[in-house]
């Protein structure tokens, strides 16, 4: 298979503070990977080097084969989820779908988030007075709004209600069947036992293991991934 | 990037703070002028207020704009747009909304007032003066995380170009009057855009004769065609600068 995102001995450091120990991994098409590990382990600094939103120290990441270094291209193939969406404050949902519409010149070819979560009856609500909730809808509305290959969630069901959560799972799951690469980063074992099919964990800015799913369970003979999860680490 | 650039620009215009400072410089040019009959004398007392306020407001404006603005960064950066159109499109709205003010606040007044070789000269140094603290302030946001580090950078940046490299000046002047500095001088000036866009007003104005022996050597270069011609120079390169410096560290810069 085709390997989309490759990392070679990635390494960052915020300060004195080593975030990223070198890590190597590479991502094929079609499939969900979640990423594991407990604060602070890198997650997020690994997704955003992969964004090209923080820039590595040593090591390269390719994209589809080619380094990312200095380009920005490539963005156009990736739908990004952040962890807190921040957005102008002064702006509408519907300017913000419009301004990014205009500014990648392309049309929505992926509106399904948007009626799920009825987006387009809150067009004229400021982002300043959205909730939580809601800022976290916009931005997921926002990553599979172009139909990307790749999807990269970082943390995507916190702080959505249940059924906002599960509408994004049924996408996620809808997008895998189509072949696309979902990265997503949780915290909920739960989850990303129901949807994934590879497991990274990290742990202290180093991969602990990037196993599949099934390997995992059958390596511990657990049938949940939580317990699994236990029995490794321990 | 222009793209960009429009939707600074729009945001910017829902903001009243520019309106505050377009509304001030408007009243401070209409009130001279229509206080004084003598435009000469108007327009040294409009220089001597422009070169307070404009770069203050330009370097503190421009700084807290940039600031605010960091969650529309960093939306953009991870779209498919690159480093350079962001910071550079981000310059393009701030600096054109900021001279829209002055252009309105001061040129149109001194257009209708005072339009001679002087006035001309106030409004093309106003200007310049204007982009140059905008760079400056990009300089100092992308090299601080912190917002009130940032603006604290901001002033004191202003502080040391309005007060403290004249005094540094007058020091140097002071402890090595025994040399021939006059073309030492020179070069000083170009260090600092405010002096180089006061001496290049009051130069247009006659009073340069109460400068003393410099002002004469001032009058000799900066009032010649090459002189003029350098210091322009120099106040684009005092936009240019700054601003290249910024995006060197804007993109390598974590978000």
């Amino acid at each position: 298979m085709e390997k989309v995102i490759e990392v070679k001995g990635l390494k960052k450091s915020f300060g004195r503070l080593q975030v990223l120990k070198g890590i190597d991994c590479s991502c094929e098409t079609g499939g969900v990977i979640s990423v594991l590990g407990p604060n602070a382990s890198g997650k997020t600094t690994l997704i955003k080097s992969i964004l090209g939103m923080v820039i590595p120290d040593e090591g390269t990441i390719l994209f589809h084969g080619r380094p990312i270094v200095d380009t920005f291209d490539y963005k156009r193939k990736i739908g990004y989820m952040p962890q807190i969406g921040h957005y102008p404050d002064n702006m509408k949902i519907g300017q913000l779908f419009k301004m990014i519409m205009d500014i990648r010149q392309q049309d929505a070819l992926d509106t399904d988030l948007l009626k799920a979560y009825q987006l387009e009856g809150m067009y004229n609500k400021t982002m300043r007075t959205l909730s939580g909730g809601t800022l976290q809808k916009v931005s997921a509305a926002l990553a599979f709004m172009f139909n990307p290959d790749v999807l990269i969630l970082d943390e995507p069901s916190a702080g959505l209600d249940p059924f906002a959560a599960e509408a994004l799972k049924e996408k996620i799951l809808d997008e895998k069947t189509k072949g696309k690469l979902v990265v997503i980063t949780s915290h909920i074992i739960s989850e990303a036992d129901e949807i994934s099919d590879h497991i990274m964990y990290l742990f202290e800015g180093q991969i602990r293991f990037y196993k599949t799913l099934s390997e995992l369970k059958t390596e511990t003979g657990e049938q949940k991934l939580s317990k699994a999860l236990t029995k490794i680490l321990s | 990037m222009l793209k960009i650039a429009k939707y600074i620009i729009l945001d910017i215009l829902r903001s009243k703070v520019l309106l505050a400072y377009t509304l001030l410089l408007l009243a401070i040019s209409l009130t001279i002028f229509m206080s004084d009959a003598d435009v000469t004398k108007g327009l040294v007392s409009i220089t001597t207020v422009i070169l307070i306020i404009v770069p203050l407001v330009s370097i503190v404006y421009a700084t807290t704009y940039y600031f605010n603005a960091s969650e529309f960064t960093e939306l953009l950066v991870s779209q498919p747009i690159s480093r350079r159109d962001i910071l550079l499109g981000k310059f393009i709205g701030i600096s054109s909304s900021i001279l829209v003010a002055f252009i309105i606040g001061v040129c149109i007044p001194v257009c209708l007032f005072a339009f001679s070789a002087t006035g001309i000269t106030l409004m093309v140094s106003g200007c310049l003066l204007t982009l140059s603290f905008i760079s400056l302030a990009f300089l100092t946001s992308t090299l601080t995380r912190d917002k009130a580090k940032g603006i604290g950078l901001a002033l004191m940046l202003w502080f040391y170009f309005s007060i403290i490299f004249d005094g540094l000046v007058l020091l140097f002047l002071y402890s090595f009057a025994d040399y021939p500095l006059e073309k030492v001088m020179i070069v000083l000036t170009a260090l600092n855009p405010i002096d180089l866009a006061r001496i290049l007003i009051l130069l247009q104005l006659d009073i340069s004769a109460l400068m003393g022996y410099t002002g004469a050597l001032y009058q000799q270069f900066f009032g010649s065609g090459s002189g003029i011609v350098f210091s322009i120079a120099m106040q684009l390169l005092w936009i240019i600068i700054p601003l290249l410096f910024a995006l060197r560290i804007f993109k390598k810069k974590d978000l």
